[in-house]
């Protein structure tokens, strides 16, 4: 690939976030306070939600930033908050042998790098505005074919509320 | 763009959460871990949408969204009964189905 392909803007952007959500993803997993890991993972969600419209898909940018930077986090927050006594760094926060993640993580990657390689190799995106998808689009896939995938997440959200009640509540 | 670009870095994000799965003793930092992995299925999704030209990426990618939600919210609920019970929220010490 030529260093002009490489060096435009959608690319440049695409790498700064990208580096920025690597990082932010290993301090979720390395540091020792909770509090820190909600909060890189609020990095990581906003850099997905960048990425999201790279791809063209604002929509979903939007829901992302609506439900997991809103929703979520605050989830997590609490949950922190309520499970333990204090902020700040803890001790036992790895498992005994969590060294053994490392191997398993780095030979799924090689793995997966592999695979893409040989599967996707130089292959563009394309860049025609007339092909990308809108949020009508998105409408009548929901409310058309996908219909019953809708209706039963519904039923899925409606028993999370009342089975995260009936959990949670004191008696 | 590339269409590998956006499936490394799912691919990056998806094993830096796999490796959190396995590695975390705290229930809440696993939850974290496994929004990383649904996160990188996102981008997948969309990458693909993008590539076909077709909204069905899209459209799983706000079921994934909506499903993530549900989890993080029972999940939770879950800990804090654990938490509740024991004083404790590390998932090794959950260990009484052990034979």
């Amino acid at each position: 690939m030529l260093a002009a392909d490489v060096l435009v803007a959608q690319n440049i952007g695409f790498g700064v976030i990208a580096v920025i959500m690597v990082v932010g993803a290993l301090r979720v997993v390395t540091t020792s306070n909770i509090v820190h890991a909600a909060l890189w993972l609020v990095t990581v969600l906003a850099g997905a939600a960048a990425q999201y419209v790279l791809l063209a898909a604002e929509f979903v940018a939007v829901t992302q930033v609506l439900v997991y930077i809103g929703a979520v986090m605050v989830l997590f927050l609490f949950g922190t908050m309520l499970t333990r006594a204090r902020i700040g760094a803890e001790k036992d926060v790895n498992n005994k042998n969590w060294f053994m993640g490392v191997p398993i993580a780095v030979l799924l990657l090689a793995t997966m790098l592999l695979a893409l390689n040989d599967g996707f190799g130089d292959e563009k995106l394309p860049a025609d505005p007339d092909t990308l998808v809108n949020t009508q689009m998105i409408s009548d896939q929901i409310f058309g074919p996908y219909l019953l995938p809708f209706w039963a997440l519904s039923f899925v959200l409606l028993a999370a509320v009342i089975g995260a009640i009936v959990l949670a509540r004191r008696d | 763009m590339l269409v590998n670009q956006f499936l490394m870095l799912g691919a990056v994000l998806f094993c830096i959460g796999v490796y959190g799965v396995i590695a975390r003793r705290n229930a809440v930092l696993v939850l974290m871990s496994i929004e990383l992995i649904l996160n990188s299925v996102n981008i997948n999704l969309l990458a693909f949408a993008l590539r076909n030209g077709s909204a069905d990426g899209h459209t799983f990618a706000l079921y994934v969204i909506a499903v993530a939600a549900a989890e993080v919210g029972v999940g939770l609920a879950m800990v804090l009964l654990v938490y509740r019970n024991r004083k404790s929220i590390a998932l090794d010490d959950l260990a009484e189905m052990k034979g």
